[in-house]
């Protein structure tokens, strides 16, 4: 899977949550990654994070953060 | 396990529909008091009271009309001789059915027809299944004393001129005749097509001896007429007048078995009837609960692929895809498997490999399939198709209600009032569905369709929706934040409702979401290209017309906000209290035929039967202590996730079931790919697919009719499957994963289905009380079925949803990236035909071709012209994705800038137009919206010359070694 399509999944996800009157938005998108994203995809993103995460929007590149910890 | 015959009584002919009245009335018949609904008619309760009243012109599908005066009887009281199929009942009314004075009159009217109808019954399709012969029996003819001077059955007199009351018999239609020279102008088959079907297609013309059936207008036959080949005239008809072509050949079948439609989420009974093990014809069984003795051309008549020469039998291997295939024993090609899997997960690990379940499959397979990737695989790379079509509508609704089940049973399309189709065309998709909806909306019910095309349902024999909003595919969610913001900023939405099903508090955040002026309709016209006014028109309608019901379709899920719409459609059913009664809810239209049940059995990466996520512990152990071993707690890989990781190199092995991703699934380049990076591609299928062409091991399927099982339909019904022949390929489905997972050192032994069915009442709540033995009783059930809900739940959410109180979520609109632009300038929207199912592997290979033989390009008049284009030429259709050539068809039933065409043909390959993008929540590709251009085409794209070499080069096949 590309990067570039990667982080525009994970962008994907957070753009909902962006909206959601919920306490913690990024634990949402965590959540959401965590039960339905396969664990190489999950590693995938945490390579990505270490190489600066690039394209990731601010509440996704949160979310990879608490995610890939 | 024995086949379910059918008692003959239960089948029997009542001459007049059923009566839904509460009040009861008693008569007495022929001296019998018989105790009856208020509004039956005379013959219907003396029916049913065991005593049969001849007739001809009634049949219990249809309103009586009382046109052949053969069902007369006497009645204490009333002068004269009453038609019994036109009298209702009335309380203390005493009935003679059998006087001189009656049989004196029925003889006569059986000696009129019979004068005017050939006596050739002995070599007649219809001897011995013919109503006119068992009523000449029936009322003792022996002799006509009438010599017809005049008649329509001879094609000369008898001085050899031409009579011109003759109509030579009409063949056009592929599955049936109709021949005039046998009608006696019952009407039946008119009426049937008016009533049951609601396509006009038929009509009497003339009067008296010159009145005759005529299909379509002057000079159209069957086949260029209105007429969908439903077969519900066939059904009516009384007579040899109309026949399956099928009988006509092999004769009439001696014996039936029920069992369930393969095709579409409908879920239809038949009665399939053999002679011996030969299928003669499938016929819509009466007593089925989602069809209600009604059936669609596919389900009706296009079963011939089963007996296809192009049907694979044998097992096949080969070690490289550019190989010929070699035909082996199914020992030989079972454990060539499992070794090719194993291996590839010793050297690559446990999670390289993976399946894909069927949604085409039985439950029993499905929940098989899955269980041997989770616990012979030991992992959970199991998906299945349900992930391109409905995986949104799982989210969505298990998000707001707390469970991903559609609210309601097809039943309750008759007590609707106001009725909203979103994305769905079911006179293509569901028919017998839209047929039940086109009846409620004769009746008076109003409509209101939101697709970017004019579908049929929108105008049709005497219907019209009262509001149809054309939107630019891509903004359901704009349309329907309108559609709820004009009801919550009126005023128009239930309080109560709201207040003690749903969390007042978080409706009251999101009315304060939607109330904004940005979501008013006014505002969203721009980027919806729907009229303000007709928008608010429509909310308003649905808002305070009575009982609402929504139907959806994949112009809902197969965007990249699916989810998010899916939700849009639950606020707005809940905001409104259209849930938990009959008439109303949320009701999603499955494409395949068990889409429902492969969700319900565990299909999905992160699930478990019974949508239980695989990281919960308490789950895990169920299937756990029955299975042996561990479960991966972590969720697998989606099909497209699988095709990434394949490219990567991480993804080696796949079993697929019963699907053919290559055509079915979007980017076609990119499955292929995917494909062609794999060490070990199983196919288990009928025909070498499109996917079959990356195939290392092709496993022959069975069909349908070979196999016992369930399906479950888009109203949670699950219906048998009975098996009606022996496996042309040899095993059953689930023989054939069961051999593969034993060959890999599992230990199953199931004998029949039903010991599987077993295994998930034991380990899903929701199943819990289904068995076999119960639906041979009952016919069906609607999950849930268990101690709370023993007789299944026709309705959901009656006294609370599933997740205690309703959710409403915030649905802000997200315009999808796929952006029109100079190059692309034009949206392609896709879908399907009626005569056609899927991916077109079934339907392809038979009759229906005569409908649909190619997939074609609508566009409108005005982007055609631009372009230079004429109806039916050749045009190239691209998108950044890739490029293929079809034909034009020029329609405004597109709006400009929109087209649209059908994914049935692997030589037009629309998917290889389609692009990777998806839904946010769960990956369902947007097959809907993909930014195109049409031009004028001057030969077949270089993709599409690469592909047809490659899949011939593919298909060859070595006959077995001696
Ligand atoms: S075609 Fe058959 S069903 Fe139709 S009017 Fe003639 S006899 Fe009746
Ligand atoms: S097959 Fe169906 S659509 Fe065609 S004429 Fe008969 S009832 Fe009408
Ligand atoms: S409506 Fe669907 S289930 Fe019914 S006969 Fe047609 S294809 Fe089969
Ligand atoms: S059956 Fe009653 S009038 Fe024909």
């Amino acid at each position: 899977m590309s990067p570039e399509k990667m982080t525009r999944m994970a962008n994907q996800i957070a753009t909902f949550f962006e909206s959601q009157p919920v306490s913690d938005q990024a634990e949402s998108v965590a959540a959401h990654l965590k039960e339905f994203w396969e664990p190489r995809m999950l590693e995938k993103l945490a390579k990505h994070l270490q190489s600066g995460g690039e394209g990731l929007s601010p509440l996704a590149l949160e979310a990879s953060k608490r995610v890939t910890a | 396990m024995k086949d379910f015959i059918i008692p003959t009584s239960k089948d029997m002919d009542m001459g007049t529909p059923a009566s839904k009245s509460t009040e009861m009335v008693t008569l007495t018949i022929d001296g019998f008091d018989v105790t009856v609904p208020e509004g039956t008619s005379v013959m219907r309760a003396s029916a049913e009271a065991g005593i049969p009243v001849p007739k001809l012109c009634a049949t219990d599908s249809v309103e009586a009309f009382g046109s052949c005066r053969l069902c007369v009887v006497e009645i204490e009281g009333r002068r004269g001789t009453p038609a019994s199929c036109t009298t209702p009942v009335t309380p203390g009314m005493i009935v003679k059915t059998q006087s001189s004075k009656v049989k004196k009159i029925r003889k006569g009217v059986m000696e009129l027809y019979i004068s005017d109808h050939p006596l050739d019954c002995l070599t007649c399709a219809a001897n011995g299944d013919c109503e006119l012969q068992d009523m000449a029996g029936m009322v003792g003819l022996r002799d006509v004393r009438y010599e017809a001077v005049a008649n329509h059955f001879e094609a000369r007199n008898s001085s050899g001129d031409v009579n011109t009351q003759f109509i030579p018999k009409d063949d056009s239609n592929p599955y049936f005749t109709y021949d005039p020279a046998k009608c006696i102008v019952c009407s039946r088959c008119v009426r049937a097509c008016e009533e049951v079907q609601g396509t006009f297609a038929l009509t009497i013309e003339g009067m008296g001896f010159n009145s005759r059936v005529s299909a379509g207008a002057a000079g159209d036959d069957f086949l260029s007429s209105d007429c969908v080949s439903c077969g519900a005239c066939v059904q009516a008809w009384p007579t040899a007048t109309l026949q399956e072509k099928s009988v006509i050949e092999m004769g009439t079948p001696e014996r039936s078995v029920i069992t369930t439609c393969a095709y579409c989420g409908v879920g239809c009974s038949f009665k399939a009837e053999l002679n011996g093990d030969e299928l003669v014809r499938m016929v819509p069984y009466k007593h089925g609960e989602a069809n209600r003795g009604h059936s669609c051309v596919k389900g009706r008549f296009a079963w011939g692929y089963a007996n296809h020469s192009d049907r694979i039998l044998n097992p096949m291997i080969r070690d490289k895809i550019t190989d010929p295939w070699q035909e082996v024993s199914w020992d030989e090609a079972i454990s060539y498997t499992a070794k090719r899997l194993r291996d590839l997960q010793a050297k690559h690990g446990v999670k390289s490999i993976g399946g894909i379940t069927s949604s085409r499959c039985t439950n029993e397979e499905t929940y098989l399939v899955q269980k041997m990737i989770r616990s012979t695989f030991g992992n959970n790379n199991t998906d299945t198709c349900a992930r391109v079509c409905h995986s949104p509508t799982g989210y969505g609704l298990k998000t707001t209600f707390g469970t991903s089940a559609g609210t309601q049973n097809f039943d309750s399309v008759e007590e609707t009032d106001v009725v909203v189709i979103i994305g769905a065309n079911p006179t293509d998709g569901h028919p017998v569905f839209a047929s039940r909806l086109k009846k409620r909306l004769r009746a008076g019910a109003k409509l209101i369709v939101i697709d970017p095309r004019r579908t049929d349902i929108v105008k049709s024999a005497h219907i019209e929706a009262q509001h149809h909003l054309p939107l630019l595919p891509g903004t359901n969610v704009a349309v329907l934040s309108s559609i709820a913001h004009v009801i919550v900023t009126e005023g128009l939405m239930d309080e109560e409702f709201i207040r003690t099903r749903c969390d007042w508090d978080e409706f009251a955040h999101y009315a304060e979401f939607i109330s904004d002026p940005r979501h008013s309709p006014e505002a969203t016209a721009m980027l919806t290209g729907v009229n303000a006014n007709e928008l608010r028109a429509a909310a308003k309608l649905f808002a305070t017309g009575g009982n609402g019901s929504i139907y959806y379709g994949l112009g809902v899920t197969e965007h990249s906000q699916g989810s998010t719409t899916v939700m849009a459609i639950a606020n707005l059913a809940m905001m409104t209290g259209n849930l938990g009664k009959n008439g109303v809810g949320v009701n999603p239209l499955r494409g395949q035929n068990n889409v429902q049940g492969a969700c319900d059995m565990g299909s999905f990466p992160h699930e478990l039967p019974g949508y239980r996520h695989v990281s919960d512990d308490a789950t895990r152990e169920v299937f756990e202590a029955i299975w042996g071993g561990k479960i991966d707690p972590e969720p697998g890989l989606r099909i497209p996730n699988m095709l990434d990781a394949a490219v990567d190199g991480t993804f080696k092995g796949l079993y697929c079931q019963g699907e053919d991703i290559l055509q079915s699934d979007p980017d076609t380049k990119h499955v292929q790919a995917g494909l062609a990076a794999m060490d070990c591609v199983i196919v288990h299928d009928l025909f070498l697919n499109e996917t079959a062409n990356y195939a290392h091991v092709f496993l022959p399927g069975s069909t349908f009719l070979e196999k016992d099982g369930t399906f479950t339909n888009a109203e949670r019904r699950i219906n048998r499957v009975r098996k009606v022949m022996a496996p042309k390929n040899g095993y059953a489905d689930w023989e054939i994963t069961m051999m593969l997972a034993n060959a890999m050192d599992s230990n199953w032994t199931y004998t029949h289905p039903s010991q599987v069915m077993d295994e998930i009442a034991a380990t899903t709540p929701g199943f819990a009380n289904v068995n076999y033995e119960m639906l041979e009783t009952r016919g069906s059930v609607q999950w849930p079925c268990n101690d709370d809900k023993p007789d299944g739940s026709p309705i959901m959410h009656v006294d609370g949803f599933a997740r205690g109180k309703g959710q409403f979520i915030i649905t802000e609109y997200v315009a999808t990236d796929e952006k029109t632009g100079p190059r692309f300038p034009l949206l392609l929207t896709t879908g399907r035909i009626l005569s056609q199912y899927n991916v077109g592997a079934q339907t392809r290979r038979t009759e229906n071709v005569v409908w649909h033989e190619e997939d074609v390009l609508e566009i409108h008049p005005h982007d055609a012209e631009v372009r230079g284009i004429r109806d039916g030429q050749y045009v190239r259709l691209a998108s950044r994705a890739g490029e293929t050539q079809l034909r034009a068809q020029i329609t405004d039933r597109v709006s400009t800038g929109v087209v649209y065409t059908t994914f049935h043909h692997p030589d037009t390959q629309a998917n290889v137009i389609t692009t990777d993008y998806s839904d946010w929540a769960t990956n369902c590709p947007e097959y809907k919206v993909t930014a195109v251009q049409v031009a004028l085409s001057n030969g077949p794209s270089e993709w599409q010359e690469d592909y047809n070499a490659q899949a011939e080069q593919s298909r060859r096949i070595l006959p077995a070694a001696e």
